[in-house]
């Protein structure tokens, strides 16, 4: 992928602007994923158990948080008593240079690739592209995103922001320089563009021998890796080269195989709406004349640990990447996937991203902010992930700093910067707020300048103004209302009737 | 029963008929309402916005102002508000005893907690009532604003209390679980994502027909109410005190 990293996104506000207007894109997002949202509510609503999978999977989750030094090492442990190897790499730059080795030791210059958040959250098409090694998506939407020189802008679904038309037209400017070219005469139909993809790949599949995944899921008991897709070719190229590379974030193990039951059946139909999703790869380390000879699995920390040590943050790391939440996320649907600045958007991105990453940056320190707090994200969570309290959670440590684990270290961080006036308001408005007396006069003070008061406000109040009327003040405040009628005493009858709402 | 009336710092200064509505509606119940003067804001701006230790004091004075035994139950016309009291408090209780600050703002909210209510959930489930005797003959649509629906769980308690509002008939709103894109610092801080919320909220809200959007919260009717008349629709944003205050003697004078 040549043009997809994230780096120096501007802030989520910015960003989101520039989504906001374009109506193509807000057009193929909404309908998207008000489609897959619909499907979902019925998937979810056929199973009388819901509450207690996503219960079930919660727990499951937290204990192995809880327990994850343990986990990894039985994980590591079981997997080498397979046959496979295994790799830690602290950071993106640790593991991209142990998969370049890898792939390096085996003299080849090309990999297929399944579809693995991880690898595209350390850029390893681009660090493998400086080593001189072509990674080629399979996923038939990462192979869009990667020929469209894009960026993914959905968990599930890479190419959402993409319509048909717009894919057949990248199919046939950049298949060719990517390997065999697009069929003469390709139309917009679902069936020739799969086609035409199906053709295109089948071609890397069949040379390839090296391939390149992530996992949904890693069993510690058994060292078994687990991967789930819809369309086959991530089964290919977990299958048929002859190395086969697997990068995972360590937060991915469950203790036991019967954990899987609950996260198949929560998965698929959180993220596609499906009861069971078509493919279920399982791999065990390696098995004589039957898949990939030689497997390393490289297991990547790059900001979990530290993410673990936050009391409020770490359920983030309950995460089974099913992208429900971005599919109902208001917000998400008129900023679109790449506002968020990472290859994890909507509002877990919005969650993960500042924690991985630290609020260091424009693009992370904004992100906490990137929500209305409605909460729709929380109550599809399959594993009850509380994205609004840790939201808010984040907004802290944005605006006031403090206490955070960097690099496995405990630092205290400075606010960041840009809220000195917010923070001075919000310091005023508690003292006005600490005394009735200070509110009234202020309320008073407000009723009495009534007519005086402007249509448009000025500063950061100029961002309402601009597409909204301000309430007009009414002639009096309530409580002056109530003193006046009631003397200030304990109330009974009411001589007054009641006045339009004052807008 | 004496309630006291928590009438939230935004409908005080900026909608003062909502509370006189409430008054209006509960003392036409039998309810004995008193509004302590003391009460100033829940915190939820600032808690929301990450300023959880600003908001400390909030809670406390909250919980000095209403959490006396001479009340029965405090009642609010704000989901939103009444969700931070339910809701956050006592979280934020927690976090404080976490961090090694003892449990004292734990105890001092714990009284008041369990006898906040949102005035819809008081008059369903304390005061048992549906028919609240109000006539309203108008069409209205109703907008469940997002605290009141996912953090309260007031579910149907709103409409139910409107459809045996006599003359008012209620026509469905598309999309209405949807945040209306309001959100507190959000509208300022995500000013261009909130405004296109607003906008289809307002879209599907004219497309019902109906002369009036209700809601439950004051807050999100600012919004919505400021980007109609931006818009220039033909709908009115309206509390749902205000139309479960109303009566036929008001409507004919």
């Amino acid at each position: 992928m040549s043009g997809g990293t994230f780096v120096g996104m501007p802030a989520f506000p910015a960003a989101a602007r520039e989504a906001v207007g374009n109506t193509t894109l807000r057009a193929n997002l909404r309908h998207a994923t008000h489609t897959i949202r619909d499907k979902r509510a019925r998937a979810v609503a056929e199973l009388s158990d819901w509450d207690r999978l996503r219960e079930a999977g919660k727990r499951i989750k937290d204990h192995t948080l809880r327990h994850l030094d343990r986990y990894l090492v039985q994980l590591e442990e079981s997997v080498e008593r397979a046959g496979g190897t295994v790799h830690w790499a602290a950071d993106a730059e640790e593991a991209n240079r142990i998969v370049a080795g890898l792939v390096r030791a085996t003299g080849e210059t090309e990999v297929v690739k399944v579809k693995s958040m991880a690898t595209q959250e350390i850029g390893l098409n681009e660090a493998l592209e400086a080593e001189g090694i072509r990674a080629y998506e399979t996923d038939l939407a990462e192979l869009i995103v990667q020929l469209g020189h894009d960026r993914p802008s959905h968990i599930l679904v890479p190419a959402i922001h993409r319509n048909r038309g717009e894919i057949r037209d990248i199919f046939r400017e950049e298949m060719a320089g990517w390997g065999r070219p697009a069929p003469d005469g390709l139309t917009d139909t679902p069936a020739e563009l799969a086609e035409a993809a199906r053709l295109h790949l089948r071609e890397k599949f069949l040379r390839a021998k090296v391939g390149i995944s992530g996992a949904n899921f890693m069993v510690a008991e058994t060292g078994t890796l687990v991967v789930v897709e819809s369309e086959g070719n991530g089964r290919m190229c977990l299958t048929l080269p002859e190395t086969l590379i697997s990068v995972v974030g360590i937060e991915k193990v469950v203790p036991a195989w019967r954990d899987l039951e609950v996260f198949l059946q929560t998965l698929p139909r959180s993220s596609t709406a499906e009861r069971m999703n078509p493919y279920t790869s399982m791999w065990t380390g390696t098995t004589d004349e039957d898949g990939p000879s030689t497997f390393h699995l490289v297991l990547l920390d790059n900001g979990r640990t530290d993410t673990l040590a936050d009391e409020v943050g770490r359920q983030a790391l309950r995460c089974i990447r099913c992208s429900a939440c971005l599919n109902v996320c208001p917000v998400y649907e008129r900023a679109g996937g790449h506002a968020y600045g990472s290859v994890y958007p909507g509002p877990i991105g919005a969650i993960l991203s500042p924690q991985l990453r630290g609020t260091g940056s424009e693009i992370d320190a904004s992100l906490p902010y990137a929500s209305s707090l409605c909460g729709a994200c929380y109550e599809v969570c399959p594993v009850a992930i509380d994205i609004p309290e840790v939201l808010v959670h984040l907004r802290e440590r944005v605006v006031q700093g403090g206490e955070a684990t960097r690099g496995g270290n405990r630092v205290t961080l400075k606010p960041a910067k840009g809220h000195a006036a917010e923070r001075a308001a919000m310091r005023a408005a508690g003292l006005a707020f600490a005394r009735p007396g200070a509110l009234r006069a202020g309320q008073r003070l407000a009723s009495r300048t009534r007519r005086l008061h402007p249509r448009a406000l000025p500063g950061p109040g100029r961002a309402w103004s601009a597409t909204r009327d301000l309430p007009e003040v009414p002639v009096e405040p309530f409580r002056d209302w109530w003193q006046r009628t009631r003397g200030g005493g304990g109330g009974s009858g009411d001589d007054r009737t009641t006045e339009g709402n004052g807008r | 029963m004496r309630v006291a009336l928590f009438l939230t710092c935004v409908n005080d200064t900026l909608y003062p008929g909502t509370g006189r509505a409430v008054v209006k509606l509960l003392t036409r119940l039998g309810v004995d309402v008193d509004f302590p003067m003391a009460q100033t804001c829940c915190g939820q701006a600032h808690y929301n916005t990450g300023y959880r230790h600003q908001a400390e004091p909030l809670a406390r004075h909250f919980s000095d102002v209403f959490g006396s035994d001479a009340y029965d139950a405090v009642v609010t016309p704000s989901g939103s508000c009444g969700a931070m009291v339910r809701e956050l408090y006592p979280r934020m209780g927690e976090r404080a005893r976490a961090e090694g600050r003892g449990g004292g703002l734990a105890r001092a909210v714990a009284p008041v907690v369990p006898k906040t209510y949102e005035l819809t959930e008081f008059l369903v489930d304390v005061l048992g009532v549906t028919d609240v005797g109000a006539y309203y003959p108008h069409t209205v649509t109703y907008h469940p604003t997002c605290h009141g629906l996912r953090a309260l769980g007031l579910a149907d308690r709103p409409t139910r209390l409107l459809r045996a509002v006599k003359g008012l008939e209620l026509v469905e709103l598309p999309g209405a679980e949807e945040c209306c894109g309001f959100g507190g610092t959000f509208a300022v801080k995500n000013a261009d994502v909130s405004a296109a919320m607003g906008a289809d909220k307002v879209r599907n809200a004219e497309s019902t027909g109906a002369e009036v959007l209700c809601a439950a919260d004051n807050s999100c009717l600012m919004h919505i109410g400021g980007t109609m008349t931006r818009l220039r629709t033909a709908v009115r944003p309206v509390h749902i005190a205000e139309i479960l205050a109303s009566t036929e003697e008001e409507a004919s004078s």
